[in-house]
């Protein structure tokens, strides 16, 4: 059974690389009973789309309404 | 890669919508501003930075007249950056970075800090639901705690988080630069990521909401 570093680790992975079925099967397995590493797998996709809006420069977007 | 930078100046455009833009020099300076923080952050030399920048501008404003305004343009200029960047970190190779990247020891603390020793989630660092985050993205004080948090992780973590994120190199061509493997990659990411969730949730998400 993977522990929540393990846990956090593959979730990571996977925005590199298509994780093997038993390494999904076990995830899924673990995030059915752990909330704290459920809500770092949504995490995981903010982190990305944040990282790419501030890529765009959409960060001082925000202060200029006009745009 | 990029060959809107191929033509010379103003060839065969109409002068009006490219002055317009050029004229507004405060636009124009706060965009330059903005790209060298981006650019200085990810490459950490202000030479190189520098002649990023500049070399994206141009490019970009050769061809300002296809742009239906600032914002458009803000968007293809940091695209053109994003280019430039991963250029100079392909060349600048192993040179740079080899033998910087895995000083790892120090940073053992950060899974102890986290996970207990059965490596799940300490009681007060488990992950919780972060509300809205799509409207933090219109906050500029969010991006205000987001660059604290870049800032506040160690280089080699930050420069890799940057060259996935920010520069979107796949794996191979960031363990190719930086002279480092798959694995040592791997846990860097994971734990600028672990890091930097952690940041942004205390200091934006649940400020002050959690207990101590």
């Amino acid at each position: 059974m993977l522990n929540c570093q393990e846990a956090t680790r593959l979730l990571s992975e996977s925005q590199e690389r298509t994780l093997a079925w038993q390494e999904r099967l076990s995830l899924k397995m673990h995030l059915m009973m752990c909330s704290g590493c459920r809500n770092f797998g949504k995490q995981m996709h903010t982190l990305r789309q944040v990282a790419h809006a501030y890529a765009k420069g959409e960060d001082e977007r925000t202060d200029k309404t006009g745009e | 890669m990029n060959n809107e930078e191929v033509l010379p100046w103003g060839v065969g455009e109409p002068k009006s919508e490219r002055a317009s833009l050029l004229a507004d020099t405060e636009f124009l300076e706060s965009l330059r501003r903005q790209m060298l923080k981006f650019a200085t952050l990810q490459l950490s030399d202000a030479h190189l930075a520098e002649d990023a920048v500049q070399e994206a501008l141009i490019g970009a404003l050769k061809n300002a007249k296809s742009f239906g305004g600032r914002a458009a343009l803000k968007t293809w200029v940091f695209a053109i950056l994003k280019n430039k960047i991963a250029d100079v970190l392909r060349q600048k190779q192993r040179l740079v970075y080899a033998g910087s990247f895995m000083r790892e020891g120090e940073e053992d603390e950060d899974f102890s800090a986290l996970f207990d020793s059965k490596g799940f989630w300490q009681t007060d660092e488990r992950p919780v639901a972060w509300a809205n985050p799509e409207e933090s993205l219109r906050e500029s004080q969010f991006w205000r705690v987001f660059e604290a948090c870049l800032e506040n992780l160690p280089g080699n973590q930050a420069r890799v988080f940057m060259m996935r994120e920010f520069v979107e190199l796949d794996s191979r061509e960031i363990c190719a630069t930086a002279g480092i493997t798959v694995s040592n990659l791997n846990v860097m990411l994971h734990r600028a990521r672990l890091r930097l969730r952690e940041c942004l949730e205390n200091r934006w998400f649940v400020e002050g909401e959690r207990p101590c």
